[in-house]
């Protein structure tokens, strides 16, 4: 038979199932329950998608995050209506904070009772409508198909995000003929792909004429696939180059033009070059809070270009003289047209004074730690030890806290699509799951999972899926019995008043990795790290749980603290303003 | 500054509870919001009026925009356009008061559109401002209710806010 049209009449789930086919949907992360249970059954009947059983609803939705992050490709949920819909929504805000293209079905009571507090109804669109990029309620069978291709279009085009589409139980009985609809375009939805070319061309003479350009690219580099082409004109340009926390990797961290990651943990030079530079290049970045810093003291001296898919992030938080909405890749390859077709060329000799004084800068070493330490391991020397093992090649998805900084100042991206982080919501719980969608979508790749002993408990069930899917995923156990990343904050504002951010009764980790049929191990000695690496990296089939206990009171630097100017770094050495 | 932006939007359950959740969410002033189904009845026209420093209205025709139900915004302030809006207001009329709460209401061209031995109900249209003057101008009498439909608007002119035809 034709793919993508049934003569035949099918019931609404197997036109679901169908549709995720057409859709090209490899695996579908999710929990049953009884407003689902009719695409169960359809899902039980094949096998092109293969569903995978989560622990915990969140746990389905990071899953499928992970997979998006780290493939470019939608993940897809299916969770049951009430509990299986509310649990979902962390993992809905989280991927819609950080852009991620979802597509989550949730059952719903059947059409006639909606409205009348039914068993597990809960309003699955009002939850969810400030945290989707759009949503849809299927009120009949006729419209399913179209509604899903619609729900894959608006999720992966423009600036990607979550989809919800709630599904009735009724509606999954119902039958209808099957064609899978060819054009899924919406009237009100037409995002702009293309920059405008009398922008392009001002933006490049602006930065030509540069003494101090800098270029400062985030997570829309990842997103829009625009690794290649941000590389190719940064290069040209001969401009330091800095990422945010979500555009790691979209500009390779050994280059030498890399500064490193900017804002409240970002290194002495990024933030210093941003506050001195005269031409900011901003491509795929929202100018975030924890990026800017006090808006007031913001590039001071800067002409700012801000390139981005959607018009809303310009002038959202920062003024710009020359906004350009497009597509990374293409206005960006557009853009290094432009420069290469006027007469002018960047000023080398500004530029070497700039790259002088940024070395200069440099030479702090702000990421500096007390590598010699024998007694008590340093979070940051695991990173480094786990970088430089895995070549720097493998996928790292991260918790959040201060092991999610230290693995983004210590492991060093060279490729986008390889570290999976919360940043928008700031998620505790992401990393075990979102490593879960990782693993699967690249099944030969080593994939670590680096997280703190209170963020690993958030989803610790989701080590059961670990198992049942024979995913050997690497945790990095960074355990400071703190909640580190608060302690830090008490220690700094609240003049050390240690509340509630101490973990007492920590679970036996080893044991509860060995309880859920994987491998542990404890390290507690800085010259076992190597060693206990080296092994859990070697054993390609298990998933390897390892418990570093680590120094307690270690705090992340250089820190900016909120409301305060790029220029006013904490750093760890001298532990003042800079 | 006030602002006052028509929307044509899909004419859909949950569409105007997108438009109404983004000024919550965001914090944005909504003065008045009318809505209801055009001549096409896929679609619903929105007229909103609200306020905010020019970044902040930038901010909110852009995050409008971006709901996938905006087929099309327009913002009429800057445009020579008409505003309308209707008022109906009921009014203690009692012998004497009777004849003069007839001259008012033919004074602003208000009709008198229900009569009983005690209150006169008046129909008003007209910008915001003519509105509010009627209503102080009743003031001294006993008003009993005031209904006010919020403010609908058109540009003069050619220029149309309308759905491109595919
Ligand atoms: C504990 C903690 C500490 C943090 N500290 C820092 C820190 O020190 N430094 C830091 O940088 N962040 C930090 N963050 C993260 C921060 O909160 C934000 O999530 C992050 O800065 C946002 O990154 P971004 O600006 O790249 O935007 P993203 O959230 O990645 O948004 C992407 C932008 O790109 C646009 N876009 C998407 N697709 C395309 C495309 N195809 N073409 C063009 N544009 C596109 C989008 O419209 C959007 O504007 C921290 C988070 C946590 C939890
Ligand atoms: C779900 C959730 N709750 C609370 C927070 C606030 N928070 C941010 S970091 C942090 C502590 C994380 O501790 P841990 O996982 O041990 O990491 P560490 O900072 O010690 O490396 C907390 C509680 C959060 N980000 N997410
Ligand atoms: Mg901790």
């Amino acid at each position: 038979m034709d793919r993508g049209v049934t003569a035949v009449e099918l019931t609404g789930a197997e036109i679901f199932v169908r549709c995720l086919r057409d859709e090209g949907v490899e695996y579908l992360f999710g929990y049953p329950g009884g407003a689902v249970l009719h695409i169960y059954d359809a899902l039980y009947k094949q096998e092109e998608v293969k569903h995978i059983l989560v622990r915990h609803e969140q746990g389905a939705t990071h899953a499928a995050d992970g997979y998006a992050r780290s493939t470019g490709k939608p993940g897809v949920v299916l969770v049951t209506s009430g509990p299986g819909a509310t649990n979902a929504v962390t993992g809905i805000a989280t991927a819609y904070m950080d852009s991620v293209p979802l597509v989550v079905f949730t059952g719903q009571v059947m059409t006639s009772l909606i409205g009348d507090d039914a068993f597990q109804e809960v309003d699955a669109i009002g939850i969810t409508r400030p945290c989707v990029k759009h949503n849809f309620m299927v009120k009949d069978v006729r419209d399913l198909a179209s509604i899903m291709r619609k729900a894959f279009h608006v999720a992966t085009t423009g600036r990607p995000g979550p989809v919800v589409v709630d599904i009735p139980k009724d509606i999954t009985a119902h039958k209808t003929a099957y064609v899978f609809p060819k054009d899924p375009t919406l009237r009100s939805y037409k995002p702009v792909r293309e920059g405008d070319p009398a922008a392009i061309r001002q933006a490049a003479a602006l930065l030509v004429s540069a003494k101090r350009p800098m270029v400062y690219a985030g997570g829309g580099i990842v997103l829009g696939n625009a690794a290649p082409e941000l590389t190719a004109l940064v290069r040209y340009l001969g401009a330091p180059c800095t990422n945010t926390l979500m555009g790691l990797g979209g500009f390779p961290a050994t280059d030498p033009l890399f500064v490193g990651m900017l804002g409240m943990h970002g290194t002495y030079e990024a933030n210093m070059a941003m506050h001195d530079c005269d031409v900011l290049l901003a491509v795929g970045a929202r100018f975030d809070d924890r990026v800017t810093g006090d808006l007031d003291k913001f590039c001071p001296n800067a002409r700012i270009i801000h390139i981005d898919v959607d018009p809303a992030s310009i002038q959202k938080n920062v003024p710009v003289e020359i906004p350009i909405v497009g597509e990374a890749a293409l206005v960006l390859r557009d853009l290094l047209a432009a420069l290469q077709a006027t007469d002018s060329a960047p000023d080398k000799a500004a530029l070497a004074a700039w790259w002088r004084l940024i070395d200069e800068w440099r030479s702090r070493q702000c990421l500096n730690y007390d590598r010699a330490n024998i007694e008590v391991i340093k979070p940051q020397f695991v990173l480094e030890t786990l970088y430089r093992l895995t070549r720097g090649d493998a996928y790292v998805t991260s918790d959040v806290g201060q092991h999610q900084m230290w693995a983004a100042q210590f492991y060093k991206f060279d490729k986008p699509r390889r570290w999976i982080n919360s940043g928008g919501l700031g998620t505790m719980g992401f990393g075990l799951p979102a490593a879960i969608g990782v693993q699967l979508a690249h099944p030969e790749a080593t994939v670590a999972c680096v997280t703190g002993e209170a963020s690993i408990q958030m989803c610790i069930q989701e080590l059961s899926t670990c198992k049942q899917y024979d995913l050997p995923i690497k945790i990095i156990n960074l355990n400071n019995r703190y909640m580190g990343m608060v302690r830090q904050w008490q220690e700094f504002f609240y003049q050390s008043r240690y509340s509630h951010s101490y973990l007492e009764a920590l679970p036996d980790f080893v044991k509860l990795a060995e309880s859920y049929g994987h491998a542990g191990l404890r390290i507690d000695k800085p010259q076992d790290v190597e060693a206990a690496l080296r092994e859990a990296l070697g054993r390609r089939d298990r998933l390897v749980f390892l418990d570093f206990i680590t120094d307690q009171t270690e705090n992340v630097y250089p820190m900016i603290a909120a409301g305060a100017g790029h220029n006013e770094m904490h750093l760890a050495t001298d532990r003042e303003l800079a | 500054m006030r602002h006052i932006i028509s929307i044509l939007l899909e004419n859909e359950a949950g569409a105007l509870s997108r438009v109404a959740g983004l000024f919550s969410a965001r914090g944005y002033n909504i003065a008045s919001l009318t809505v209801a189904p055009t001549e096409d009845p896929t679609l619903s026209r929105m007229t909103l009026v609200t306020s905010g420093s020019e970044e902040i209205v930038d901010q909110i025709r852009k995050q409008l925009n971006k709901l996938v139900d905006v087929v099309k915004l327009v913002d009429l302030t800057d445009d020579d356009r008409i505003e309308r809006e209707m008022l109906l207001i009921k009014v203690c009329a009692e012998g004497g008061e009777r004849d003069e709460i007839k001259r008012l209401a033919d004074i602003f061209r208000g009709r008198i559109i229900d009569v009983t031995d005690r209150a006169y109900t008046i129909e008003l249209t007209g910008d915001g401002s003519k509105l509010d003057a009627f209503i102080s101008v009743l003031k001294s009498r006993r008003i009993l209710e005031v209904v006010r439909s919020g403010v609908i608007g058109i540009a003069r002119g050619n220029g149309a806010c309308v759905a491109e035809t595919p």
